[in-house]
């Protein structure tokens, strides 16, 4: 077998909480009630039985220790997702972010009493203006397409303000993730996608033909899900504006262009970035992020609720935008991940920022032109943040783009993103990242080569990959067919 | 891949058959070949009318959605229950036991505007 | 400083295998005119300089001995473990499990972690998390209209003007009606596709939810309930009130209020409204050889799916959230939750007969409360505030604007006797000033 690969040992999966529940043990002690006792609440309205779990600290601890074993993360292995940005996350972030003067203010305490916050909050939406050169921020949405709901629905608040309430459609690359056509219906749009041309850009006349006064607004990312940035980008925007739509632009891939131009300046007028992507948050296994979304100055009136103001005294507020579209979410946005994001902005600084953008974009050239030989790539030309390549030429070896994600899990690697964009066949989408070093990407590079030789000489042993992994491949056909969500009691 | 010549063909994958006054509708091997394993299926209620063309339901598989188009407009007479159960029968076997629904014929002549398991062979070949 | 591990070394060799001459080549597809070098950001700080800035901003915010303050974010006692397992990096940097093999413990916790939400609040189903109380309510909202194919939502008065907001903007997508109601307005008109409960409501009273459950089925709408999870600890869940969704803020298990954020939104429903449920679900199947093992699954729901009509757009979820809520729940337990929702409402209940017998001071609402509740002191909330913050507390949550004089009071298994002998001692000075 091949050299590098993990032995091929299943660890298997630890007995579930409740499995291992024996009445009696607890892992928490609360204090004793001090008041006098007053009557509970009617028996019928209190519950008769509470089926929680019942386990001693250590044995809690010792359980979820075992399951954290059971995966790869950032900090154990090279995790190149493709869109997502799996760089290196600084720790001291998550220490300040739990500083009790931090973590223990209450979203509801007096304005007065939690000047500290709000005056972070209103740097982090001066910071994220002058990287993006949108003058206007609310930092309340929750994750990137919570951005994209509110920026679809600030879109729609201004036409209806403009008396274009016709204007009932959203365009949407083919190259899109799902979020966007997602989050244009949940506005109310409907959805028209647009294809894109041989190079992977828009398809400029396609883009003419589908505009119309229907149209609200294009949603694009830059640099788009093949990692390419959109080099026709001002003939896009003076198509959609001359057609009186507006032009959202998608920041999740915001790493790539971090210090080399203002968004603005390429005519969108509303935005969000993904700060727990960009701006360094540890992902959190899917959660939580922040989702900022910043916009031209005659738009700022829509914004989400609430954005911070400064007042002539100084002082900083909470206030709702004159005809904003409301409130997004329960209070003012994740706190720890926009602390997390000023941070990261505060340390690197616009310089430091910049080179975050130029190595990241290094790094995905360099594996570009290691892997292009390796895999095919279909779109041959300069990429940013990363690179998307095809394994369509393994399919003569009955091999496809998951058997080789598989394999790489045997040599260490978390595997990237398979089959999407999906207009690209057996996809493979890799994104290093600028915190990989040069002898990470060239070990990659080894494993990628090594496992593309077995698939031409072993391609069975590919085809029941992992062998190393704590379970062999999954059978996801049975969890959809049979679906099994949660724990129930064993029957007696 | 032998097609039964007992039935018709649609250029989005769909067969039916018919029994007098009614015809069986299911999806052919081609079109489960390429959805994969399937998980889910979205049968129409029994009496809703189809229209020729028209998409009644959606199959699942485990990381793609396909709508379901009427190759003939009818009214719905049964459909597959097993299926709700056992949705893999449409993978094991798509021209039989995987049939979809049951309904009425309202015009034999929209048979016309379908394929014959010749055509729809050719069409599948250079797909 | 970047944390790019590169040297120039690094950098020239991989220009040199790119084949290009500087970096800044690699750039060329941004249009050179929009090319730009000035970004007004301040100088960077050295992580110590950075901590000594964040210090005296942290410095900026009052953080009381003691505080009522609760309305939807609730201080409450974390045990240690809960943290301690949530910073492990094995979590906390990952990502979402799309490579199943190599996720285990992300999948097994979420799973975990809907099993949890299933069993405290009576429902067949839940998902790994919705971003926030809120939004998991509107979510449910537009939930129902789909299920029913019905576009009036009908909203008890007790529901937090906070999550009605959200509501409203989320339904501003489908043009859903929001149609306020008080709870003597029921039975319901037809029409509705759901009735939308909070339990106990934002002034801290339990709803009936018999009574609602009955108004909402009668007319073929569906029950939503947004419950307080430690309640739950407590009292007969929604679900045995055949709730069809049930939603809450899992913040108060386990998570700092950190400001708002993040938190985690609790989303259960029954069985039969299952492929209409929006965010990520896992579930359990078998490996290859025969073993168990977890997957996400249903995913065809999803928008990197079925996109324009997927349940949701959402994508993001709060796995980590998530996490502190499955310990917490698993560290106090079976006996635990009962304890902690015990104290929060005896506490609660010696609080309020102690407000009420002070002089100028009432409880202007009746029926059962659980740990908060609303007292009308003689002088507007803000003043009663600011006298309490001299002393070192916090009040509570200033509703005059619903409530003339009124002041939300939430109590936990954090305040002391001494403690809240102290605020009534201050909000009887008050009262007398």
């Amino acid at each position: 077998m091949a050299r590098n690969a993990l032995p091929p040992v299943r660890r298997g999966l630890p007995a579930l909480l409740m499995d291992r529940s024996v009445p009696g043990r607890h892992a928490s002690t609360l204090p004793v009630c001090d008041v006098p006792l007053s009557p509970l609440p009617p028996a019928d309205l209190l519950r008769d039985d509470l089926p929680l779990p019942e386990v001693s600290e250590g044995e809690l601890v010792r359980y979820f220790l075992h399951l954290s074993q059971l995966n790869y993360a950032v900090d154990t292995t090279f995790y190149p997702l493709g869109s997502c940005t799996m760089k290196y996350n600084p720790k001291w972030h998550d220490e300040v972010a739990g500083w009790p003067g931090f973590a223990q203010v209450h979203p509801l305490q007096p304005e007065a009493t939690v000047q500290g916050t709000l005056r972070l909050l209103y740097q982090l939406q001066q910071f994220l203006s002058a990287l993006t050169g949108l003058p206007a921020a609310s930092l309340a949405p929750l994750a990137g397409a919570h951005g994209e709901l509110a920026g679809m629905l600030i879109i729609k608040a201004y036409q209806r303000a403009h008396g274009q309430d016709q204007r009932d459609t959203i365009l949407v690359p083919d190259t899109a993730h799902g979020t966007n056509p997602a989050s244009a219906a949940m506005a109310g749009f409907k959805v028209v996608t647009v294809p894109s041309d041989a190079q992977g850009n828009v398809d400029l006349s396609a883009l003419k033909d589908a505009m119309n006064e229907r149209v609200a607004g294009l949603m694009l990312t830059l640099p788009n899900t093949l990692g390419l940035f959109e080099p026709n980008v001002l003939e896009v925007s003076r198509i959609i504006h001359e057609g009186g739509a507006l032009f959202y632009g998608d920041g999740a891939n915001f790493n790539a262009l971090l210090g080399q131009v203002h968004v603005a300046d390429l005519g969108v007028d509303v935005l969000h970035l993904n700060l727990h992507k960009t701006f360094s948050t540890p992902h959190g296994g899917g959660g939580p992020g922040a989702g900022p979304v910043l916009v031209r100055e005659p738009i700022a009136r829509h914004l989400p609720a609430p954005i911070v103001q400064v007042a002539e005294d100084g002082t900083f507020h909470l206030v709702t935008p004159e005809s904003s579209i409301g409130r997004i979410g329960g209070f003012a946005g994740n706190f720890g991940v926009l602390l997390r994001a000023y941070c990261y902005i505060r340390s690197l600084g616009a310089a430091g920022l910049r080179e975050v953008s130029e190595q990241a974009v290094l790094s995905a050239n360099y594996l570009r032109v290691l892997l292009k030989d390796v895999l095919a790539l279909p779109y041959e030309r300069t990429c940013m943040h990363e690179a998307v390549f095809s394994a369509a030429l393994l399919k003569a070896h009955d091999v496809r783009a998951h058997d080789i994600a598989k394999r790489l899990i045997d040599y260490g690697f978390h595997p990237p993103i398979t089959y999407f964009p999906l207009i690209v066949p057996e996809a493979l989408m890799i994104e290093p990242t600028e915190t990989e070093s040069k002898e990470t990407l060239d070990a990659f590079t080894a494993a990628l080569s090594s496992i593309v030789r077995e698939a031409r000489e072993q391609p069975e042993w590919l085809r029941s990959a992992p062998h190393g992994a704590p379970v062999a491949r999954l059978d996801e056909a049975r969890a959809a067919r049979q679906p099994d969500l949660r724990w129930r009691p064993a029957a007696p | 891949m032998t097609l039964p010549d007992d039935r018709r063909y649609s250029r989005e994958h769909e067969w039916i058959r018919p029994e007098g006054d009614a015809g069986v509708i299911g999806l052919t091997r081609f079109a489960v070949d390429e959805l994969g394993d399937i998980v889910y299926v979205e049968l129409p209620a029994i009496g809703a009318t189809l229209t020729q063309f028209a998409s009644f339901g959606v199959v699942e598989s485990v990381k793609a959605v396909s709508d379901l188009f009427a190759p003939a407009s009818g009214v719905v007479l049964t459909v597959n229950e097993e299926l709700r159960t056992r949705p893999e029968l449409m993978n094991s076997d798509p021209h039989d036991a995987g049939w979809i629904c049951r309904i009425t014929l309202a015009d034999s002549a929209e048979l016309d505007a379908l394929l014959e398991a010749p055509a729809y062979g050719e069409l599948i070949g250079s797909e | 400083m970047t944390y790019s591990p590169h040297t120039d070394a690094d950098r020239v060799a991989m220009l040199e295998a790119i084949g290009v001459d500087s970096v800044d080549d690699l750039f060329a597809d941004i249009p050179e005119s929009v090319r730009a070098t000035r970004f007004d950001i301040p100088s960077p700080l050295t992580e110590q300089e950075v901590r000594a800035e964040l210090s005296r901003l942290a410095g900026r915010n009052r953080i009381p001995e003691v505080s009522f303050l609760g309305a939807g974010a609730y201080r409450r006692l974390i045990p240690a473990v809960v943290d301690e397992v949530v910073g492990r990096a094995e979590f906390a940097t990952a990502y979402t499990p799309y490579q199943p093999e190599v996720s285990q413990g992300t999948l097994q916790a979420t799973y975990e972690f809907q099993s949890l939400v299933c069993q405290l609040t009576g429902m067949e189903v839940a998902n790994s998390g919705m971003y926030d109380g809120a939004t998991a309510l509107a979510e449910a909202a537009l939930m129902s209209a789909r299920i029913t194919g019905r576009q009036r939502v009908v909203v008890l008065e007790g529901v937090s003007s906070a999550y009605r907001e959200v509501l409203a903007t989320y339904a501003s997508g489908p043009d859903l009606v929001i149609d306020p109601i008080a709870p003597g307005s029921l039975p319901l008109d037809e029409g509705a596709a759901c009735l939308v409960v909070q339990q106990p409501n934002f002034f801290g009273y339990l709803e009936d939810l018999r009574r609602c459950a009955e108004a909402a089925h009668a007319v073929g709408a569906l029950l939503v309930v947004s419950a307080d999870p430690i309640s739950l600890g407590l009292l007969r869940p929604p679900g045995h009130y055949g709730a069809d969704i049930v939603v809450g803020e899992g913040q108060a298990l386990g998570n700092a209020i950190s400001f708002g954020g993040p938190y985690v939104g609790l989303f259960a429903c029954r069985q039969e409204h299952l492929r209409q449920m929006p965010g990520r679900i896992a579930g359990r199947t078998l490996d290859a050889e025969g073993n168990p093992g977890f997957v996400l699954t249903l995913q065809t729901r999803e928008q990197h799916i079925r996109r324009e009509r997927a349940t949701s757009n959402i994508c993001t979820s709060e796995q980590l959230v998530g996490l502190a809520c499955t310990i917490y729940l698993a560290a106090l337990g079976r006996t635990g939750l009962r304890q902690v929702a015990e104290l929060c409402y005896q506490k609660a209940h010696y609080a309020a007969a102690r407000i009420a017998a002070l002089p100028g001071w009432r409880l202007p609402m009746e029926g059962i409360f659980f740990q908060e509740f609303v007292a009308v002191g003689p002088r507007p909330p803000a003043e009663v505030n600011a006298a309490l913050l001299r002393q070192g507390i916090i009040g509570g949550l200033d509703i005059d604007g619903r409530i003339p004089n009124g002041m939300l009071l939430c109590f936990s298994e954090l305040h002391s006797r001494h403690d809240i002998d102290r605020l009534v001692a201050a909000l009887d000075s008050v009262g007398g000033e």
